[in-house]
């Protein structure tokens, strides 16, 4: 035994692994490993207030240094984990700086990188991608100069950075290749409320359009669309998703597919090592023997507390109800439970005012619900999911009826016996 | 620096130090104040910052805007006339003594 616990990145998971070890009593080391220079922050504001500038950037910072050392997690900052194997009994990191760490117990919590637009000229200075608080700086001066500003991807991390650029007065064009905004996790009623704000702001979506190339010598000057379309452009930000960090996975020879495969708490395919967060794939809620990688706030920190007692030996206990929210501009989206895997959906209101929420059912039961501008109903779906409850889905069409009157057990469906 | 006495959802009292600017929940999460949980940083979306304010200090603060008041109708705990959201009261010199009371149960 070293007595020692290793977490190898320093962000929202990872960050919670070290803590949850110290909430539940452990008394050894706690090494946090993290490649970037700052202190573990939160990565949604980058896209948001950050990148407005009216968040600044200590308002980042999850915890102040001076709490992380009564908590003793001994950071270690700037600094990448090269190298890792484990055997039976413990194992070891070694650092780009050729120290080594001797571990008992290790957390991976590397996260994912943004990916690059597989186009010609995606090199070109002026096209950037966001993750970082590096890349949140390089962006937020790019619009300081900016007048054209092209997102291409639409999804959230796009369009929360295509409302900021437009509330700053900018020509804003979202590229999207799919038919429709947020295609790969809303349902299309969500999706055209959606368009419908971003455009009522003077931002322009073309969606089911690809990009061919950025054009410029130098600097990034334009977009070349799939049809040969030219789009002006003198900031392109790419918001075309992650891709989990999984190399030292890899290498400690765990099951990876796509993203580390762990259970909900965390557990991967070796006793000693658990993964936590964007890095990682897990059992599919509804739909048996699909994995999924679930990027949020709410699944990194809940993942690193249950992992945390996974570490120790402890009962990790039960996941609460996963959530997201987005907010992009004035346009506040709430999201509980994984739609995907839903065979039928109910939309409830027309978005006149502002709110409008649709409801997703599998097998005629409750599964998640997407919901803009209306906490009630945010809410009333969060805690039918927690106790297990549905909401019939003909009665709440009637948005004069609160959603939360109309949270019921689930019937199961009769036995025939 | 303005300072905030939070009586925590064990009885205890901590009194911190704000950076000017800062939310309430905020300066509690980053300095491990027990009670505040605020998982969406301030996004106005999880109510997980539920603090009930002074009654002599609310007219400071200021009451819950519309969509805060929503949020809070489905806090863990029920909320009143002095419930707010914390991270979405910003500190300033004015408020320097500010008092809450942290919600007993957030999630
Ligand atoms: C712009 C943006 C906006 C977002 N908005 C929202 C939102 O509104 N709501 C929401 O719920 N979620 C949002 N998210 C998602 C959320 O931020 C992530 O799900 C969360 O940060 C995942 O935490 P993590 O610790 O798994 O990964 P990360 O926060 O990415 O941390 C991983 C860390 O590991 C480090 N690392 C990787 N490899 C190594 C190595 N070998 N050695 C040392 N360190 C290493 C990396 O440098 C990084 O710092 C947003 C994300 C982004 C990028
Ligand atoms: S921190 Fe989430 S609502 Fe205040």
């Amino acid at each position: 035994m070293t007595g020692c616990i290793a977490v190898v990145g320093a962000g929202q998971a990872g960050l919670q692994v070290a803590l949850g070890l110290r909430a539940l009593g452990y008394d050894g080391r706690v090494v946090l490993v993290g490649a970037e220079p700052e202190l573990p922050y939160q990565r949604p504001p980058l896209s948001k207030g950050f990148l407005a500038g009216t968040v600044p950037v200590e308002e980042l910072e999850l915890r102040d240094a001076s709490y992380l050392g009564e908590q003793r997690i001994e950071l270690v900052l700037g600094r990448s984990v090269v190298e890792a194997s484990v055997g039976d009994s413990g194992g070891e990191l070694r650092l780009d700086d050729g120290t080594t760490l001797a571990f008992d117990g290790l957390a991976l919590a590397t996260g994912a990188n943004a990916r690059r637009l597989p186009v010609p000229g995606a090199d070109l200075p002026g096209v950037l991608g966001l993750r970082s608080v590096a890349d949140a700086e390089r962006l937020r001066a790019g619009l300081a100069d900016a007048s054209d500003v092209v997102v291409v991807g639409g999804g959230f991390v796009g369009l929360e950075v295509a409302a900021t650029a437009r509330a700053q007065g900018k020509r804003v064009t979202v590229v999207e290749a799919a038919d429709r905004l947020l295609a790969r996790v809303a349902a299309a009623p969500f999706s055209a409320h959606v368009r419908a704000w971003h455009e009522a702001q003077g931002t322009t979506v073309l969606t089911g359009r690809t990009v061919a190339a950025l054009a410029g010598s130098g600097r990034v000057g334009g977009v070349v669309l799939g049809d040969g379309h030219l789009l002006p452009a003198d900031l392109v930000v790419a918001g075309v998703g992650a891709a989990p960090v999984t190399d030292l996975a890899t290498a400690l020879g765990l099951r990876v597919e796509h993203g580390i495969v762990t259970d909900p708490s965390g557990r991967t395919s070796h006793p000693r090592v658990v993964a936590v967060g964007d890095c990682t794939v897990q059992p599919h809620p509804h739909d048996p023997g699909r994995l999924l990688g679930v990027e949020s706030v709410n699944n990194a920190v809940e993942q690193a507390s249950a992992a945390a007692a996974v570490l120790l030996g402890l009962d990790p206990g039960p996941r609460g109800v996963p959530w997201f929210w987005s907010n992009q501009g004035e346009l506040k989206l709430q999201l509980a439970g994984i739609s995907d895997g839903h065979d039928t959906h109910v939309v409830r209101g027309d978005g006149q005012d502002g709110r409008l929420t649709v409801l997703y059912y599998r097998a005629g039961r409750l599964v998640a619900a997407d919901v803009a501008g209306n906490p009630r109903d945010f809410n009333a779906v969060k805690d039918a999911l927690a106790r297990g409850c549905t909401i019939d889905p003909d009665a709440a069409v009637d948005t004069a009826v609160p959603l939360k009157t109309l949270v019921s057990a689930v019937r199961e469906p009769a036995s025939l016996a | 620096m303005p300072t905030i006495e939070f009586t925590c959802p064990d009885g205890s009292c901590r009194t911190v130090e704000a950076r000017p600017g800062a939310s309430v929940m905020e300066t509690a999460v980053k300095l491990g104040v027990p009670g505040i949980v605020g998982e969406c940083g301030g996004g106005l979306s999880c109510a997980t910052c539920h603090v009930f304010v002074d009654v002599d200090q609310i007219d400071l603060t200021g009451r819950a805007t519309d969509f805060e008041e929503e949020m809070l109708e489905d806090a863990v705990t029920p909320p009143t006339e002095l419930s707010r959201l914390s991270c979405q009261v910003t500190m300033t010199d004015a408020l320097d003594g500010l008092r809450v009371t942290i919600a007993k149960e957030q999630q």
